[in-house]
């Protein structure tokens, strides 16, 4: 096999280096962190499960990070990829063929060494149909997996167990955003015997390799971790046990977190009581403020007149104005101009957006043949704040003579009108808006702006298919090569500049997040905001009471 | 009494298959997809026909209720699209909690509005009743999550006797029960007043007077026992009132109970949790009429089952 440092010689291998050692110094633990303490987190909802092939809600996708590694990671608190369970990766020239290396002496929970046949195991069960994973159309680019997707076989070809600390993976095609596939949730490693012997109920009693093991689970009311204290990453985690406390309304989880009964309200600061929490330094100061990977926008459909006509889509664009929606919501949010988020690689600051112009709008309504405006439908979720929001878009469209009515129905409603083709002429996204898998430009097309995801039951609620720019995100992501990501982030922003002109969503903000925290838990901020861990990095922080 | 019994289980039996027939097939009609919410919204299309396929959701409807049924009547409701578990499992390792707060909730209301309603129909016509009648309207009328949230921030969060939601210890019950306590004892304290007061109205009250007889004894020997007999008759028709306050209650206060499972499952479109809950709900309900109205001959022996 030849390899990707034969060509590119310096430029990838010094791209290679650098990443290692950037790896190696993140791995550093933080030197002021204490060893000890417990902590206490409240969720509204129950905990669905702990199984990585099938866990997809927020509040367990940071659960079972803290439970489970997969081969690849990110640095805590960033969006910096870093080999994890893998000790090095290679990448073909070819970008079809990743190589990894594992490191030794990793143990599972159950005291077993995690080698090369788990990681095999862990992607050809979740690929399996009848594991039934949300997260198998990720690993659609390993060779064979349309054989088993279809369950024409079971495991995958494309997948080689070369020795006990190395595995390969093939690929149909080059795929630039593998290394994050390796590290979400879906391809954390799981050991066949333990999840043999549980079966369906493996995500109830879930072993992995983790920082942190389940020492409870009482349904509906507790969940404990306790540190493991064989992790391979030394020094890590600092806590030694964290409580979920399951079924809080956020507001209580509030009232207590303000009677120091417990560390970290996990749904947030409810927005009944944002501004007071706001107005109180000392509450304040025990607020973390970070960028999200989300984008909040209204989809227009592209199949349905009048929003067939580009310029019609357009004078949305323009007529909205997304500083007052951003008031609305207590400034949670930066107004957006553009489907990818700040925070998000190919993020084109440059971009400017269409301007708030109602004069503008009007005459390009009048351009496209709707002088008087005209009646539509705007759907939206029907929990606070978003039919709020609903009715800010209404007045702006109205003051350029649209008259959409508003739709406001329960959340599984809404997706299913999104997903019918003449289901719904606009859709306010908010409470499903989407917040990226992982961070790479990639993933807020295919999906949500893509011809794929503009299907029957998909995500694509403006039908939106353009078979160039499709042509063109392939071609984005067979750049693999690790030196060349600036290049394909260009390639990105430019995909999303041609789907802002033909304007199929107007982008309304970008919501922030923010942690409250009790005074006890330390660690830098970013470990409380940290893009992929929400809502915060349960491996990284720590609390500053302990001896 | 055996062929009554007979007839009334067999009516029985026919109204949860009602309810199980008209909850399924509105669950069915719900125009949102849960093999889409299974499959979440990164599934191919492959996947999302894999899912429905192992589900038998690809089945016309009949077919699916009819397999609902019959595995319904091995004790299986099913598994839960979402969590992944049993819902014989979750509904069971909930029932406790709501039995508990079924059990708080009934002493707060019997306490609460039969002392009131006693003491509205002795002051009869006074400010006292009024105030009392004014109050137990209010109690009826009074949204729960409005009451529960008010008497967390009173009693938990300003005065701090109790702790803020929870479950645990017979500190975590008073203000759930009390909660679900307050909208029952308006009922009951109107029930009881009217109830007293027509039994204050009969002669043997009055010969009771006449012979002397001291006013307590008057009120709790004689007249009580007979007034509170219709009253605690309702205790086995309130537990539908019950089962639509939990939902609210059990969240307000973080009481991990069925009320708080349904919700959940409501909001994500879990069908076969919504379906096991309805059904367990339901099956109290017509349990509670039912015993209603075997013991009622026992209390009352002017009742006669037919």
């Amino acid at each position: 096999m030849k390899k990707f440092l034969t060509s590119t010689v310096a430029a990838s291998a010094l791209a290679l280096m650098l990443g290692m050692a950037s790896a190696r110094a993140e791995d550093a633990v933080d030197p002021n962190a204490k060893q000890g303490g417990a902590i206490t987190v409240t969720y509204k909802d129950d905990v669905a499960t702990l199984d990585p092939a099938i866990g997809y809600d927020w509040q367990n996708w940071s659960m079972i990070k803290s439970l489970f590694d997969g081969l690849m990671d990110y640095e805590p608190g960033t969006t910096n990829l870093k080999p994890d369970l893998a000790e090095s990766y290679e990448i073909a020239p070819d970008g079809k063929t990743f190589t990894f290396k594992l490191r030794h002496g990793v143990k599972f929970h159950n005291g077993r060494e995690m080698t090369a046949d788990d990681v095999k195991y862990t992607i050809d069960r979740v690929t399996n149909p009848k594991t039934q994973s949300p997260g198998a159309g990720f690993f659609g680019s390993i060779k064979g997996y349309d054989d088993v997707a279809a369950g024409k076989t079971e495991g995958l070809s494309g997948i080689t167990v070369v020795d006990p600390y190395t595995v390969k993976f093939e690929l149909t095609r080059p795929d630039a955003t593998f290394l994050h596939v390796m590290a979400i949730n879906f391809s954390h490693v799981v050991p066949k015997e333990e999840v043999e012997k549980y079966g369906a109920d493996f995500g109830k009693h879930p072993v992995g390799t983790g920082a942190f093991k389940l020492a409870e689970w009482t349904l509906g009311q507790r969940i404990v971790f306790e540190r493991n204290p064989d992790y391979w990453h030394k020094g890590l985690p600092h806590l030694d046990k964290i409580t979920f406390e399951i079924g809080q309304e956020p507001i209580v989880a509030l009232l207590r977190l303000q009677k120091g009964e417990i560390d970290i309200p996990g749904d947030g600061i409810p927005p009944a009581k944002f501004q007071e929490v706001m107005a109180d330094p000392e509450q304040k100061a025990r607020v973390v403020v970070g960028g999200q990977l989300h984008t909040g926008y209204v989809t227009m459909n592209t199949t349905m007149a009048p929003f067939d006509n580009v310029k019609v889509r357009q004078a949305v664009n323009m007529a909205i104005n997304k500083d007052r929606i951003v008031q609305l919501i207590n400034n949670r949010a930066v107004p957006a101009n553009q489907p990818l988020p700040p925070s998000m690689p190919g993020y084109d600051k440059a971009f400017k957006g269409y301007p708030h112009d109602v004069a503008k709008a009007k005459a390009l309504l009048a351009e496209a043949g709707h002088p008087d405006g005209f009646e539509t439908q705007l759907f939206a979720m029907n929990t606070d704040p978003n039919p709020r929001i609903a009715q800010a878009i209404q007045q702006d469209l109205a003051a350029v003579g649209i008259k959409a009515s508003i739709q406001s129905l329960a959340q599984a409603n809404v997706i299913a009108a999104g997903g019918d083709k003449a289901g719904a002429p606009m859709i306010w996204s908010g409470g499903m808006a989407w917040i990226a898998d992982f961070p790479d430009p990639s993933n807020f097309y295919g999906p949500i702006l893509g011809c794929a995801g503009a299907v029957p039951g998909g995500w694509n609620w403006s039908w939106y298919c353009n078979k160039d720019l499709d042509a063109k995100a392939a071609e984005a992501d067979s750049v693999v090569d690790p030196a060349k990501a600036g290049e394909r982030d260009k390639m990105w922003s430019a995909i999303y500049d041609k789907i802002m002109a033909d304007a199929p969503w107007a982008p309304v903000f970008n919501e922030q997040r923010f942690t409250m925290k009790s005074a006890r838990m330390g660690g830098a901020d970013n470990l409380y905001v940290d893009p992929v861990h929400i809502p915060i990095n349960y491996d990284n922080v720590y609390v500053n009471d302990v001896q | 009494m055996i062929p009554y019994l007979g007839r009334r289980v067999m009516q029985s039996l026919l109204i949860l298959l009602g309810v199980s027939l008209i909850t399924f097939a509105l669950l069915y009609l719900l125009p949102a997809d849960p093999v889409r919410q299974i499959a979440g919204r990164s599934a191919t299309p492959q996947t999302v026909e894999n899912i429905r396929r192992q589900l038998g959701l690809d089945q016309p409807f009949v077919v699916q209720y009819w397999h609902y049924l019959m595995s319904l009547l091995s004790g299986d409701l099913g598994r839960s699209y979402i969590q992944r578990s049993e819902v014989t499992e979750l509904i069971v390792s909930r029932l406790p909690a709501s039995l508990l707060l079924m059990v708080g909730a009934i002493l707060c209301e019997l306490l609460i509005g039969l002392t009131m309603g006693l003491i509205a129909a002795v002051k009869r016509g006074t400010t006292t009743d009024q105030t009392l009648m004014v109050a137990s309207f209010v109690g009826v009328s009074a949204p729960q999550f409005v009451v529960g949230l008010l008497l967390l921030y009173v009693f938990a969060v300003r005065l701090g006797w109790f702790p803020i939601g929870g479950y645990g210890t017979w500190r975590h019950l008073v203000l759930p029960s009390l909660t679900m306590g307050i909208l029952g004892a308006g009922w009951y304290a109107r029930m009881m007043r009217s109830s007293m007061i027509d039994v204050l109205r009969q002669d043997y009250v009055r010969t009771a007077r006449a012979k002397g007889l001291a006013r307590g004894a008057i009120l709790f020997r004689h007249a009580l026992p007979n007034a509170i007999l219709p009253v605690v008759a309702m205790i086995g028709i309130d537990i539908g009132i019950f089962m639509g306050g939990i939902v609210v209650v059990e969240s307000v206060f973080g009481w991990p109970g069925i009320g708080q499972l349904a919700w959940q499952a409501i909001q994500r479109v879990d069908i076969p949790i919504i379906m096991g809950v309805t059904l367990v709900s339901a099956f109290a309900i017509v349990l509670g009429n039912l015993l209603a109205d075997i013991v009622a001959p026992f209390i009352d022996p002017r009742i006669k089952l037919r």
